[in-house]
């Protein structure tokens, strides 16, 4: 495995604040990488010590084997897209496209076959005479990818670039996104906050919490075999219960929570007296059966979304519990008021420290 | 003639003005298809009467009146206060001659002293604001994108204190410290940069200090309002796609503040050109500054008519010279305004 962007022991202080603490990764070259984590989980930080706006406090940042302490952010083989894209307003696309290259010193000639190349890959060719205001929100993002990949990077990262467009193209450019980097076949490390963005793109997807990475993994780890609460919580919906491990057997643990005993996987070898919480997925919750584990409440809301519907029950204590039901079971919504019972098996249920 | 028979029309004048500003705000164009109210319901009629007798005043009298009048006396001789409005008070070119020819009514001669004295400070005008372009830049760019908001608040107030010190007096300080037994010329000879003192005050080196310095403000200021709407993040995309400092500047920074550029640019030049202050107390024997000469042409010379005539050429020359200079760098007065 060839590493090509290697974080090492990596912590950046902003006075006393403490933005990335302690952080060590290793991005292979060619992958589609995300940071996923809340706003001011430290993940542009990251993103700005790779690309060279950012001086570490400690540790290091490698790319392709060399360290980057001291190279500026113009000496890197790194390209950076900005939330905001910052294209040159006063540039045309073909020039905003042809800076990167200008500024090198590449011969008109050469540059303008590049910029065409470009163009063409990220479906622009006619909009090369175009001053950038004229442009839709799309093109200013496809002008600003083909800017960036015209310096030929060996790192192409991206600053939540989505954040600003509408739903729909949003989730037209996630594909774009990913069918650009299969075709040029540089690294991408993207940073979001939208788990959806992480997992629909990515290779693999560090979550991060408070400046420290919580987990790595490809986006089903991160989503079905979550490793903290946090993981848990952030990442996909879920219920949570909190308390007391009260009975450890074999591989599965009870757990004293408010709403009763429940069983679930222990595999974080979690001992009798620990405080954890456990976690069950909505979609793994059924309704109105009978199983190893059973909750019982009032149905609050039921809100159908067509291929699912998601049901709202309040237990004694005041708080949620959501299941999400596909298909048939769901056309049978219990009455709002009447009481409801939800189920769940213990192989589905993830007991995780607190 | 104005003189006479303009005294009533000057008190008919206002209302004529403010009759046409009413029916302006009466028959607003109006965008097609969009119901707006009108001028005097969208801002109440107290206040819109307000707006509209406002406007006139200080439309009229402060600016159209007294050019009008500068430009119309420059246009008549200088005769005893007894002759005024008199058989031979009739309008004539001989102010404008007297620029050029140095007497009223003979061509023989070219009146060099003024049209050179009148040159130079155009000149040496654009020099100062060049310089002055040079020496803020840095600053105001430091200030708008790189220093954190504490310290560009100190910057402002270390930069305005100055000027709270009056003009003359600001003069007179720069007068002190640069003559030959200045401040300046003692450090100079006592850390033996020279042997003898520089004549900083003979040689203009101290008017255009005081000039560049006068205006130095209004600069920084237009600098730095422009630079500050630059987006930080355009700056360090450029550096981020390899190029060096300097390619940044004058690719990025200068072409978007362009129109900053040319305000502080024109204010500079305007009103070094037109200063007084400082041409008169820090000019040495030799240099001859041309507002001193208009000067003395209303209050040495006591010859009103041929002072407006200089004013109004200098005046004209500048703002030509300025129109010139904006259409050069295809700029329009509207966007410098900004």
């Amino acid at each position: 495995m060839m590493a090509d962007v290697e974080i090492d022991c990596l912590t950046v202080q902003f006075g006393s604040f403490t933005a990335v603490k302690d952080v060590s990764l290793q991005i292979r070259q060619g992958e589609f990488f995300s940071f996923l984590g809340p706003s001011g989980c430290g993940k542009t930080t990251i993103l700005r010590t790779i690309s060279g706006f950012q001086d570490p406090t400690n540790g290091a940042v490698r790319i392709g084997g060399q360290d980057m302490s001291g190279i500026g952010p113009n000496q890197r083989p790194t390209a950076l897209i900005f939330q905001n894209l910052a294209l040159f307003p006063l540039m045309t696309v073909f020039e905003n496209i042809g800076y990167g290259l200008r500024v090198r010193g590449v011969p008109k000639a050469n540059r303008d076959r590049k910029v065409d190349e470009l163009l063409h890959l990220t479906a622009l060719s006619d909009q090369g005479h175009k001053k950038i205001e004229e442009l839709s929100g799309g093109q200013k993002q496809r002008v600003a990818i083909a800017r960036a990949l015209a310096v030929e990077p060996k790192v192409l990262l991206l600053d939540e670039p989505l954040s600003a467009l509408d739903l729909k193209l949003r989730q037209y450019m996630r594909n774009e996104l990913r069918a650009i980097q299969r075709r040029v076949g540089v690294t991408f490390i993207y940073i979001t906050h939208d788990q959806g963005e992480a997992l629909t793109m990515s290779d693999r997807i560090a979550v991060m919490n408070r400046g420290k990475i919580e987990q790595v993994g490809n986006g089903r780890d991160v989503y079905e075999y979550p490793q903290t609460s946090f993981v848990a919580s952030f990442v996909g919906e879920n219920n949570g219960f909190s308390g007391t491990i009260t009975k450890i057997s074999g591989d599965q643990a009870e757990i004293e929570t408010s709403v009763g005993r429940l069983v679930g996987l222990n595999k974080k070898s979690l001992v009798v007296g620990a405080k954890a919480i456990l976690f069950i997925r909505p979609e793994a919750m059924q309704c109105g059966a009978q199983g190893e584990n059973n909750l019982s409440g009032i149905a609050a809301d039921a809100a159908y979304e067509g291929m699912t519907t998601h049901l709202t029950m309040k237990v004694h204590d005041g708080s949620s519990i959501i299941a999400t039901l596909t298909g048939a079971p769901a056309l049978e919504f219990p009455p709002q008021g009447s009481s409801v019972s939800f189920a769940f098996a213990t192989r589905d249920a993830l007991i995780l420290p607190v | 003639m104005l003189s006479s028979a303009g005294h009533p029309f000057i008190f008919i004048l206002p209302f004529i003005a403010i009759v046409i500003f009413w029916v302006m705000a009466k028959f607003e164009p109006k965008p097609v298809g969009v119901t707006q109210k009108s001028f005097f319901e969208r801002n109440g009629v107290p206040v819109a009467i307000y707006l509209i007798v406002a406007v006139t005043f200080w439309s009229l009298f402060m600016i159209v009146l007294p050019q009008l009048f500068m430009v119309e006396m420059s246009f008549r001789p200088k005769l005893p206060q007894i002759e005024i409005g008199g058989p031979k008070d009739l309008y004539t070119f001989e102010n404008y001659h007297y620029f050029i020819y140095g007497s009223t009514t003979i061509s023989d001669a070219i009146n060099w002293v003024h049209i050179k004295a009148f040159f130079l400070t155009i000149f040496a005008s654009l020099l100062i604001a060049i310089f002055n372009l040079a020496l803020c830049y840095p600053l105001a760019f430091y200030m708008a994108q790189v220093a954190p908001a504490a310290r560009v608040r100190f910057f402002l107030l270390l930069l305005i204190a100055p000027y709270w010190v009056n003009e003359i007096l600001r003069a007179f300080a720069l007068r002190i410290m640069l003559s030959s037994n200045g401040l300046i010329n003692k450090i100079l000879i006592g850390s033996g940069v020279v042997d003898q003192p520089v004549d900083f005050i003979g040689n203009d080196i101290a008017l255009y200090a005081g000039l560049g310095y006068a205006y130095m403000l209004l600069m920084i200021f237009s600098l730095y309002n422009t630079i500050e709407t630059l987006d930080h993040a355009q700056i360090e995309a450029a550096r981020d796609l390899g190029a060096p400092w300097w390619h940044i500047h004058t690719f990025i920074v200068i072409p978007f503040i362009k129109p900053g550029v040319a305000s502080g640019c024109t204010l500079v030049f305007m009103l070094s050109a037109g200063s007084l202050a400082a041409p008169l107390v820090l000019s040495g024997p030799r240099s001859l500054w041309f507002t001193p000469i208009v000067y003395d042409r209303f209050n040495q010379a006591f010859n009103w008519p041929q002072g407006a005539a200089y004013a109004l050429i200098l005046l004209i020359a500048c703002v030509t010279f300025v129109l010139f200079v904006l259409r050069l760098g295809r700029l329009s007065l509207g966007e410098i305004a900004k």
